[in-house]
């Protein structure tokens, strides 16, 4: 039904797409794999008509048509779900819906038709629970996603594009979502579906595009190919391990950051230790306050009850000044909003908690800062460090912020989510630094929604639900034993409170 | 944890609502014009004087309406995410144009709307296209707009200029009771701007292109066009505004908007009345209660004839509070139906 032929696009003369040749058919799930930069978003974006190509075609049902306007491709039957949500806050679920086609009644846009519809719609993909009416701001991520896909079928789309679908979900709800895409797919939908996830793209595709430095490199069907073989060709080399080597329990030390029955709005009866030299996973479902307890431990959303120390000493930071001061960094879960200055370039991004925090620790001079990018990796730290941050792939940005926080020489270092929206290469990358970092003595707090990861990376594990630590697990633990503890209920974890007291 | 009694956390819950309501700015800005008017009230009828007489509350509802016509238009623009800059010299010009289609002939009335009206909308585009087309900010776009009307203005008119038939000046100054008919003009256009905005594609277009315009472009909205539609509505608005004030001088004057500063006042009372700079937020009710704020606080002030500097000064405490009860409120989020 659909083929995009030799499509080609080049950004200031920087071409990111050659040739790129790809077709779909109805009822099949065609999978796009590559690193991040490869060019899927913007082989997307040529679709959707946010972009237009520089050379090429886009042939519907063999006729040639050319989208100047996502308008004008919607209309041809094509939805398309951002990673990044397009919907708006602060109006309604059904307005989001419907958003550039409400329905209208004598020229006026008739509101109960708008909610009828959407409740409809919303019923016919099992997505229970969410009101027409209720501001989008107040629903969850999954549920949002939930409204994003509706408004994608609103439109009687026969080819969905969902990039990235499942970046900013739970694991258990990535299964509800791949649920769905397979319900759509049955229906007769073309979906092309774009992940870094192989396992989800193993599970639902019929066939797979590699796409590597702009390039179609293979297109395979599923059956006939391996992980490994995907992962090759994806960043032209083995993967022999995923994960690094862990920690020898003799070089872990003594606590250098404690927290004792510590608490405010969102956490409750928060107790732990991080050790210099080992990695402390916390696992828990998307809202059970694993940002929230990294935030606290950084001063930004404090906490209000409990003590806490940092080397030996008590300090409840009450800013994230205060945290920084005492050696704790953060590596943020929204990199693009909070870890970095975007338009700033890589130096001044760099320097950013070195200028900014005095007495911790001088700027690096020229040469401090160029070991500084090389000891994080930073892929083509030649071409020196002016660009201005936006114009690098999300995995070297991460890298930035590593490189920004490790300028602060801090004791205890916090990653939220540090390789969400990372590509395999880069990810790989920034795992071996993290375990770097923690064998030269760093105390390491590692958040993570990618089970795989958090249980190859952790030396101990904790798992929160609902504010409160469900339990703590050692290394090796089975994702069985994490989601058991990370779907506790709270009258459990209530009783369990009891019994401490 | 031990919660307090049901009876007891419900209505807790209740008060909460309640308040939350309550600080709905569409809601708030009309509370707090009632509590301004109540306090002028007292202060006023206190000092000996006497505050809700019928003259009173009709030069208060008179300054509404000039004000109020260029701040509905205001809100257009702020909601969808832009500016105006233009709408002080552009009322100016709107006088003059009018007073001089007119030149004291009844005859001309109905040329003169029309022409006042095709020269609002024109600039109006303009506008629109300069922060579209050109993808000027609009804050620059519409400053240059500004100047090159007050240059036109500067050039042709040394002062006051035409004149308006008496037919006309009724508008200005006929009133029904207490109410001067120019009321119903506003009250008109009041009406047809919220049903556009709460009940046409443009106005939810309008939403969704100030509240996220990125968003809205991928979900097929022609943003382009809606930016230029909510500036050609603004300035079709303050074309409205300069007939009134033509009608009120019976001339056409250069200073008819500079002098009044419509340009910030306006803007301010639309933040008054909760719409969010940013846009994507707030709405026509809210607009209304902010003009009514401003004009009755005017109003007590001159009764008092309160220091010029002083005056000032209490405008401006009065919206930096509202506005940032506004912004505490959306930070905070809703309360939570179940605790």
């Amino acid at each position: 039904m659909l083929t995009m032929r030799d499509m080609t696009k080049s950004f200031l003369g920087n071409r990111v797409l050659h040739n790129v040749t790809l077709d779909l058919v109805p009822g099949e799930v065609h999978a796009v794999v590559g690193e991040n930069g490869a060019g899927k978003s913007t082989l997307m974006k040529l679709l959707s008509g946010e972009h237009t190509p520089d050379g090429g075609r886009i042939e519907l049902d063999g006729e040639v048509r050319t989208f100047a306007h996502p308008a004008q491709a919607q209309a041809a039957g094509i939805g398309v779900i951002h990673q990044e949500l397009a919907l708006l806050p602060d109006r309604t679920v059904a307005e989001n819906v419907l958003l550039g086609r409400e329905p209208t009644r004598f020229g006026l846009v008739d509101r109960a038709a708008m909610e009828r519809r959407t409740a409809e719609l919303l019923d016919d993909l099992g997505a229970v629970g969410i009101g027409p009416g209720t501001p989008v701001r107040d629903l969850s991520v999954a549920r949002q996603q939930m409204v994003e896909v509706a408004k994608a079928l609103a439109a009687d789309v026969r080819i969905l594009v969902m990039d990235e679908p499942t970046a900013a979900l739970a694991e258990h709800e990535v299964a509800a979502l791949c649920d769905l895409v397979r319900r759509l797919s049955a229906r007769g939908l073309g979906i092309l579906y774009i992940s870094h996830r192989l396992r989800e793209v193993f599970a639902l595709a019929r066939r797979i595009t590699v796409l590597k430095d702009g390039r179609a490199v293979t297109t395979v069907a599923t059956d006939d190919t391996t992980m490994d073989a995907v992962v090759r060709a994806m960043v032209g080399r083995e993967l022999t391990s995923y994960y690094p080597p862990r920690a020898a329990r003799a070089r872990v030390g003594d606590p250098v950051l404690t927290v004792e029955d510590a608490g405010n709005e969102r956490l409750a009866r928060i107790s732990l230790s991080l050790r210099p030299g080992e990695i402390l996973g916390v696992g828990g479902l998307q809202g059970s306050g694993r940002s929230s307890l990294a935030r606290a431990l950084f001063g930004a959303a404090p906490f209000t009850t409990g003590t806490m120390t940092v080397a030996g000493r008590p300090l409840r930071p009450r800013r994230p000044r205060q945290a920084i001061g005492a050696g704790i960094a953060l590596v943020s879960e929204d990199r693009k909003g909070e870890g970095l200055a975007l338009r700033q370039s890589v130096r001044d991004n760099a320097l950013l908690v070195t200028r900014a925090v005095p007495g911790r620790q001088r700027p690096p001079g020229d040469g401090a800062l160029a070991e500084l990018l090389a000891r994080v990796r930073l892929a083509g730290a030649g071409h020196g460090a002016g660009r201005e941050v936006r114009f690098l792939s999300g995995g070297n940005q991460q890298k930035v912020v590593i490189a920004k926080w490790l300028a602060a020489r801090p004791m205890v270092l916090l990653f939220d989510e540090p390789t969400r929206g990372v590509d395999v290469g880069a990810k790989a990358a920034i795992h071996t630094l993290v375990r770097e970092l923690a064998g030269e003595g760093l105390a390491v707090l590692l958040i993570s929604s990618e089970l795989p990861e958090l249980i190859g990376m952790s030396d101990r594990l904790l798992v929160m639900a609902e504010g409160h630590l469900a339990g703590e697990l050692p290394a090796g633990a089975s994702e069985e034993d994490i989601m058991r503890l990370a779907t506790t209920d709270r009258t459990a974890l209530a009783r369990k409170g009891g019994e401490r007291r | 944890m031990t919660a307090g009694s049901p009876a007891a956390s419900s209505t807790g819950r209740l008060a909460a609502r309640l308040a939350w309501r309550l600080s709905d700015p569409a809601v708030g800005v009309w509370l707090a014009a009632l509590g301004v008017t109540l306090l002028g009230w007292i202060v006023v009828n206190a000092r000996g004087g006497d505050f809700l007489t019928q003259p009173n509350v009709t030069i208060i509802l008179q300054n509404c309406v000039a004000l109020g016509l260029i701040a509905l238009g205001q809100t257009m623009v702020i909601l969808t995410g832009s500016l105006d800059l233009s709408v002080a010299y552009l009322v100016s010009l709107g006088t003059l144009v009018a007073a001089e289609t007119m030149d004291g002939r009844e005859g001309n009335i109905a040329w003169a709307v029309l022409v006042v009206l095709l020269l609002a909308g024109a600039v109006g585009l303009a506008n629109g296209l300069i922060v579209t087309g050109l993808r000027v900010n609009a804050f620059i776009a519409t400053l240059g707009t500004a100047l090159i009307l007050r240059g036109w203005i500067e050039d042709t008119y040394t002062g006051p200029a035409g004149s308006v038939p008496g037919t006309f000046r009724r508008l200005g100054y006929d009133r029904i009771g207490p109410l001067p008919v120019s009321v119903f003009l506003l009250a008109a256009v009041a009406v047809a701007l919220w049903l556009i905005c709460r009940r046409t594609r443009l106005g939810h277009h309008m939403y969704a292109t100030g509240g996220d315009e990125h968003a809205a472009r991928l979900s097929g909205v022609r943003t382009h066009r809606t930016v230029i539609l909510a500036h050609v509505l603004c300035s079709l608005c303050v074309g409205a505004a300069a007939l009134f004030l033509a009608a009120r001088f019976g001339t056409g004057s250069p200073w008819a908007g500079t002098e009044a500063r419509y340009d910030l006042e306006s803007i301010a009372a639309v933040v008054l009345g909760g719409t969010l700079l940013a846009g994507g937020r707030g709405g026509v009710v809210g607009t209304l209660g902010g003009v009514v704020v401003l004009a009755v606080l005017d109003s007590v002030f001159n009764q008092l004839s309160v220091d010029p500097f002083f005056k000032n000064v209490l405008r401006g405490v009065v919206i930096i509070a509202a506005v940032a009860v506004w912004t505490r409120r959306r930070r905070r989020g809703a309360p939570r139906r179940t605790a």
